[in-house]
């Protein structure tokens, strides 16, 4: 590095293994599971106080990835953020940047055409399927299935991800909702092969399931670890999948009805023990649900305009006001808080990270587990730090 | 039976494993480089500058250094500098050109807004990503030069959009022809007899 | 759900000495405010979790906003005395006038068992300098704990109460509130030069060229 180091850390990262004497308990020991770790899904740092292997305390550390997103977006216009919010949750783009794209129409006061909102279903059902199957696979990592389960999942993504690519131009940092619709219609035989992939990911789940669900490892590991009781779910703001396997029946999705999403069939799945098993169960049974809708969404999606005629691209401006709108993306709720004073930026642009909020009770969760445990438990919580650090 | 779950999942790896010999939806590595995947039509990674033709790129690039793709950009990775003449673009209108047109592709996040502002249909997206160099600061930097590819390179990997932006391009040319014809034909033709009455007798 | 009106008045008779008002949202999303002094925060948060009528137990999303010091400049009628010595006539007079800065602590609540929502809660502090405190909400809504440590971090409102007020997104030594309004960068963070002329100036002044600064990019740096 040229130059004298500008940001010398305060203290080093890494595992670093420090005796604390507890006169009554022994001694205990400190053990920074630091922010360069292969389990802790991107760069997060937990200190965590252990007797003997039995976790007595447990705080997070993050802002390793922040890059002041919210100040980015004061000083850029509402269009140029929406590709920072592709960076926000890096493997849900698409629902991302509907959530901004719907904070900022209903800041104007802009509609937006029934194929663009059948589209964005569509995609958001996908990034939902993207989400689920990264998760299972990222969970099975963290039990220890070192690569299979893993790589069976990405294979499966790949073929959504292709879907992305030849929509939007790009895999995962799609930037492709915009402010009345969205940026370009599907090429000519996009929507086939989106039928295609939704029609064989049944299959896949199938197999899948063979794979791990009845597995005795996994049952022993993941039942009973990390409990969350539903109270405490819905007082910390925990939302999503999470808080549907605490047994709390609310999906963003039936609740507030964004979209045309009233229009289509599907079940919430709740989960009756809120451990991890039931965590990862719940995302198992929303990814059927989630090919259920794609089916709908894809017989159902009428012809037309895709953007709204009124709808500007350059210098979009939004009268005065704020609003706050969510949406259900495969985290949890996601939310866009923006204040406009009428100018070609926002003055304030808030976003509602789920996997940050999620985050608040995961000491709860660890408290008294051992500390293989902690990483089935961050595992999930399913958090991208992207969105954490924003 | 304890155990019949895993019993089950080492079929599942076992059919995935031999099938991989033999079924090709269970074999699904590319030996890249060797074997290189098709990209898709819509694919894009960081933008280049079109011109008409190849034999004299920087003369006939269709930019007009109206700076909206600098100002539009979002993490600001444009810089342009406008020429201090004017020269004719496709159409026969004297315009600017850019004297100065880099963008650095180290901060450019391919976001493909500069495209969709340009009203000139100027800048497009490319689809090289073999884009590595020894050079960190000046090679991950693309001056104009570097930029400009024509607009046969566009129409190869952008089929459907250079077919539709030559089409409308092709368009706005003839309507301007129409209009120029329509106006040189005004002018020329003789005057017709006036319309005023003619003089009162002289009383 | 009631609407806001009804809330405010409600909380009026309940507390008060509070003086809680309605602030009107002017854009076409209508999603109107209540503001909450101070000092009657907790309990106000507390009224509304437990009130059976209302039951928002769920705080969805909590920020800071950085209100800085502005200029406002009203018209007023004013009678003026005619230099003529005739009847005094009324005159319209611009005036100035400074609206003190606040920092600003926003929170959406939500009710998950009766569905419904959102009612927006506004607290503010007496200016931005010295008088930054707030009552915590973390005791009535759990998920406010990162994000008040997020408000303390990067706004600078201190909040009384909450369990574990410290840094939660930049380092525990650093100082300033990255997203004031008038926070300024330091000089040096981005040192690597792109065409942009002014970030190269910083660079070059900071690490002078010899002691392996980088090459200039192609192109004169604009001014």
């Amino acid at each position: 590095m040229i130059g004298p180091d500008p940001f010398p850390l305060s203290s080093p990262p890494g595992p670093q293994v420090r005796p604390v004497h507890d006169p009554f308990h022994g001694d205990l020991l400190e053990v920074s599971m630091g922010p360069h770790h292969p389990s802790t899904h991107g760069v997060f740092r937990m200190m965590v106080t252990l007797d003997g292997e039995t976790v007595v305390k447990l705080k997070p550390v993050f802002g390793y990835l922040h890059r002041n997103h919210e100040k980015i977006g004061e000083n850029t216009s509402y269009l140029g953020s929406m590709p920072y919010t592709d960076r926000l949750d890096y493997l849900c783009s698409m629902t991302n940047n509907w959530a901004y794209a719907l904070a900022v129409e209903k800041l104007a006061g802009q509609a937006v055409p029934e194929r663009a909102e059948y589209l964005r279903v569509i995609l958001a059902e996908l990034t939902r399927l993207l989400n689920h199957t990264c998760l299972a696979g990222f969970l099975l990592q963290d039990c220890g299935a070192s690569g299979t389960p893993l790589m069976y999942a990405f294979r499966e993504r790949e073929k959504i991800l292709d879907l992305f690519e030849s929509l939007s131009g790009s895999r995962m940092m799609c930037n492709y909702q915009r402010f009345g619709g969205c940026r370009v219609d599907p090429p000519a035989g996009w929507l086939e092969a989106a039928r295609t992939v939704a029609g064989n990911y049944g299959q896949f789940l199938d197999e899948y399931e063979a794979l791990l669900t009845g597995n005795e490892i996994l049952m022993a590991r993941t039942q009973g670890v990390g409990v969350l009781p539903g109270p405490l779910a819905v007082s910390a703001g925990v939302t999503g999948p999470m808080l549907r396997a605490a047994g709390v029946a609310y999906d963003l999705r039936k609740v507030d009805g964004y979209g045309v999403y009233p229009r289509f069939e599907f079940r919430v799945p709740l989960g009756a023990h809120g451990d991890t098993y039931d965590r990862y169960m719940v995302r198992v049974l929303e990814m059927r649900e989630s090919i259920g809708i794609l089916r709908q969404a894809l017989r159902d999606i009428p012809g037309g305009p895709i953007m709204d005629p009124k709808a500007r691209l350059r210098g979009f401006r939004a009268k005065p006001g704020e609003v706050y709108s969510r949406i259900e993306g495969p985290k949890g709720e996601i939310g866009f808080y923006l204040i406009s004073e009428g100018g070609p930026n926002p003055y304030r642009y808030r976003v509602r990270p789920p996997s940050l909020i999620n985050l608040t009770i995961l000491e709860d969760l660890c408290l008294g587990q051992s500390i293989a445990d902690t990483v089935v438990i961050l595992g999930s919580i399913d958090i991208v730090l992207g969105e954490v650090d924003r | 039976m304890l155990g019949t779950g895993l019993l089950q999942g080492l079929a599942v790896t076992a059919r995935n494993l031999l099938g991989s010999f033999h079924d090709p939806k269970r074999f699904v590595t590319t030996q890249y480089p060797e074997e290189r995947t098709k990209l898709p039509e819509a694919y894009r990674n960081f933008p280049f500058l079109v011109s008409e033709n190849a034999v004299d790129p920087m003369g006939t690039l269709r930019c007009v250094a109206c700076q909206i793709c600098e100002k539009e950009c979002p993490p600001q990775c444009i810089y342009i500098e406008k020429s201090k003449d004017k020269k004719a673009d496709a159409n026969g209108k004297p315009q600017l050109y850019p004297a100065v047109f880099d963008i650095d592709l180290a901060v450019c996040m391919s976001c493909q807004i500069c495209v969709e502002v340009c009203p000139f249909d100027a800048i497009k997206m490319d689809q090289v990503f073999e884009l590595a160099t020894a050079e960190r600061f000046n090679g991950l930097v693309l001056n104009r030069e570097a930029l400009a590819k024509p607009n046969s390179y566009f129409q190869e990997i952008h089929p459907t959009e250079a077919a539709e932006v030559d089409g409308r391009l092709a368009a706005d040319r003839k309507a301007a022809e129409d209009k120029a014809r329509a106006a040189a034909a005004a002018k020329a033709a003789p005057k017709p007899p006036s319309a005023l009455p003619p003089p009162p007798p002289a009383a | 759900m009631e609407t806001l009106e009804q809330i405010r008045d409600r909380l009026l008779a309940r507390f008060p000495g509070s003086a809680v008002a309605l602030i009107v949202n002017l854009g076409p999303a209508a999603q109107h405010s209540l503001l909450v002094d101070g000092s009657h925060g907790r309990a106000v948060a507390e009224f509304l979790r437990d009130d059976p009528a209302l039951r928002l137990e769920f705080c969805s999303n909590m920020s800071g906003v950085d209100w800085p010091a502005r200029e406002v400049v009203e018209t007023a009628v004013v009678a003026a005395p005619d230099p003529a010595g005739g009847p005094p006539r009324s005159v319209e007079q611009k005036v100035k006038r400074l609206v003190p800065g606040y920092l600003e602590a926003v929170y959406h609540l939500f009710s998950i068992e009766l569905r419904h929502g959102p009612v927006v809660l506004r607290l503010r502090t007496a200016n931005r300098t010295d008088q930054v405190t707030l009552p915590s909400l973390t005791p009535v809504w759990r998920s406010c704990e990162f994000q008040e440590r997020e408000a303390f971090d990067l706004f600078g409102i201190i909040f009384e109460g909450h369990p574990d007020l410290r840094r939660i997104l930049m380092w525990d030594e650093f100082k300033d509130h990255p997203m004031r309004k008038d926070y300024v960068e330091p000089d040096d963070y981005e040192w690597e030069p792109t065409p942009h002329g002014d970030v190269l100036a910083k660079a070059r002044k900071h690490y002078p060229a010899g002691a392996g600064a980088p090459a200039a990019a192609q192109g004169e740096p604009r001014p």
